[in-house]
């Protein structure tokens, strides 16, 4: 009972474990290209959820502070991301991942 | 929960920043480089001369002089153990800003460039900004450290990819290296979040030692790796994380393509090599101790998987550039035996091979983008009949590949060499995958051999048979870069006492 009742570290755990299965779940069944790195943000998220978790349990600073950075880092990523596929969107009509594929043997 | 820091300590955490910053100077050198060729572009306003590339050349060259002044400098960490300096470190910033001095001889040698974009703009800032990542990559203690220098690197990395933004394949390669890359780099996050639970340390020396003082749970420390070895595996580019490395390698403009194949690659390994030495533990513990075990049997899969997989795909290839990706896969595999072996021979022989692949794959590609100026194809079939066309290309190109293959006597050979002998003092499981490297080094002939096969005992469908020429400057870089690569693989003392020398990791010489 007192684990529903009161949170701890797993239930943190099994919140981040859930966010990546989602993320990699979006990432590898969806065509698009911003879907796709929705689900990337989803796997940094979940990152997140756990360094902070860990850093709270621990009582340490780094965890927070990577998180911090991550957070920052999956901005800029999102800028160039986009900076991409707005490129691509403008090249190939189309922002589906699986239909850009014109290199193959 | 967190108490504010004392006035003392604030200043005990200054004075250590400032005792830092002299261990840093070739990066800080290196930053004020990437500053100034955005300034020198604003000012020149993106008109096409060689003024930028001339800046990036004489700044990076200068940068070595920084390095160089750095051996005297003790070995050890700073920053509060983000960062470190010791000799292994200092092999891959030579070895980076070569390669980025090599990157931007051979742009300036790509036509491609002069059809496809306006300006060179942001691109050889662009290159700086990357040997700076590779180089803190090289150097990074602390998972912090090594996810944000892996991120520059990536991050610089998508944008080169793509920098022919009007070329179809080119984006597409941008589009897919930044997919595959954000995935990868998200996952080994995630790892390093699970290891940050299991130890509470993200210095990689401290990790060690909490992993050899407590143990862990060998269940989460397998996943831990995984994910971890997802973010390293997509650098290298080693089966199973290879799927983008075709496509990429490409459709990108080729300088880039041998600088990610190179630098980019040699990067990821000495993260590998610092991560995986430092961090598990080694040494001192007895045979039965699972942790190690288990990294090392997971590195084993994958390096057989990328010999084998690299090289049977190759034979198959019909775009040169191509064939040459699938070829880099195979070299990771044999780059992670040199691993595999988990002494100090083996890290000297990865050195080597590292240096080696650096001479004969620069080479195959300049010549690849040689032979693109003229004849404005990369197909294996437009090869033809070049060998008479222009000589010193097919005749250098030849040198690369055979060197390559690993075939003496040149560079490779000797790369293979240590990698093998290496391999075979460890015993009976050892001599086995050096086996596959050797039946897989066999097949590889067949398909670099294609290329020399065209070049020189086929006929080209057109039957001109005036000669092209490459001009003076390509002409003499070539032959330099063949040279080395010959001679290298006749005397190459000099090359593999750099290599021992530098295969000292924090002063741990391993046994």
């Amino acid at each position: 009972m007192e684990q529903l009742t009161t949170i701890g570290l797993n239930h943190y755990l099994t919140i981040s474990a859930i966010l990546l299965g989602l993320g990699l779940f979006a990432v590898m069944t969806r065509k698009n290209a911003i879907v796709v790195l929705m689900g990337v943000e989803l796997i940094l998220n979940a990152a997140n959820i756990n360094f902070l978790a860990f850093s709270k349990y621990n009582g340490g600073m780094e965890g927070v502070m990577f998180a911090l950075f991550i957070i920052v880092i999956a901005a800029a990523e999102a800028a160039i991301a986009l900076a991409i596929v707005i490129n691509i969107f403008k090249i190939f009509k189309s922002v589906d991942v699986s239909s850009i594929d014109s290199m193959k043997e | 929960m967190f108490e504010l820091p004392s006035g003392a300590e604030i200043q005990g955490i200054i004075a250590s920043i400032q005792g830092s910053v002299g261990f840093f100077i070739p990066e800080i050198y290196l930053s004020a480089l990437f500053m100034l060729l955005i300034i020198v572009d604003l000012v020149a306003k993106g008109r096409k001369n060689n003024l930028l590339a001339i800046t990036t050349l004489l700044g990076l060259a200068g940068s070595t002089i920084f390095i160089y002044q750095q051996h005297a400098l003790p070995a050890g960490e700073f920053f509060f153990g983000m960062y470190v300096l010791d000799e292994f470190a200092l092999f891959f910033k030579y070895f980076f800003v070569l390669s980025a001095i090599v990157a931007v001889v051979v742009t300036m040698a790509d036509e491609q460039f002069d059809r496809e974009v306006k300006s060179m703009g942001e691109y050889y800032a662009l290159i700086v900004a990357m040997v700076i990542g590779m180089i803190m990559m090289a150097s990074s203690a602390d998972l912090l450290m090594i996810f944000l220098s892996m991120e520059l690197v990536s991050f610089t990395g998508y944008i080169l990819a793509g920098y022919f933004k009007r070329n179809p394949r080119s984006s597409e390669a941008a589009l897919k290296y930044l997919v595959y890359g954000a995935v990868s780099s998200g996952l080994m996050v995630y790892g390093f979040s699970l290891i940050y639970g299991i130890t509470a340390q993200t210095n990689i020396i401290k990790i060690g030692l909490e992993l050899a003082a407590h143990g862990s749970d060998s269940l989460v420390m397998i996943l831990a790796t995984l994910l971890v070895l997802a973010g390293f595996g997509y650098k290298i580019g080693a089966v199973p994380f290879h799927f983008w490395s075709p496509d990429v390698y490409e459709g990108s403009p080729t300088p880039i393509t041998a600088y990610l194949s190179v630098a980019s690659k040699a990067a990821g390994f000495a993260l590998l090599m610092r991560f995986f030495y430092v961090s598990i533990p080694h040494g001192g513990l007895p045979p039965e101790d699972k942790l190690g075990m288990d990294w090392l049997s997971l590195l084993m899969i994958l390096s057989v998987a990328s010999m084998i997989y690299g090289n049977v795909v190759a034979l198959w290839q019909k775009n040169v550039k191509r064939l040459l990706a699938y070829s880099s896969i195979a070299h990771a595999g044999y780059l992670l035996l040199g691993i595999l072996v988990m002494d100090q021979f083996g890290t000297q022989a990865t050195l080597f091979y590292l240096l080696s692949y650096f001479l004969m794959n620069f080479g195959a590609f300049y010549v690849v983008i040689l032979i693109s100026n003229k004849t404005g194809s990369e197909n294996l079939d437009d090869y033809r009949g070049l060998g008479k066309k222009m000589p010193l290309a097919g005749a250098a190109l030849t040198v690369f590949l055979i060197s390559l293959v690993g075939l003496p006597p040149t560079v490779g050979f000797i790369g293979k060499l240590m990698i093998f002998s290496a391999l075979l003092t460890k015993g009976s499981l050892y001599i086995w995958i050096a086996l596959v490297g050797i039946m897989t080094s066999v097949i590889s002939l067949y398909y670099y051999m294609l290329i020399p096969l065209n070049m020189y005992l086929r006929e080209s469908k057109q039957s001109d048979e005036q000669s092209m020429n490459l001009g003076m400057a390509p002409q003499i870089i070539l032959a330099v870069l063949m040279i080395l690569t010959l001679y290298f693989g006749l005397f190459f003392t000099p090359l593999s006492d750099f290599a021992k020398y530098s295969s000292a990791i924090f002063g741990i010489t391993l046994q």
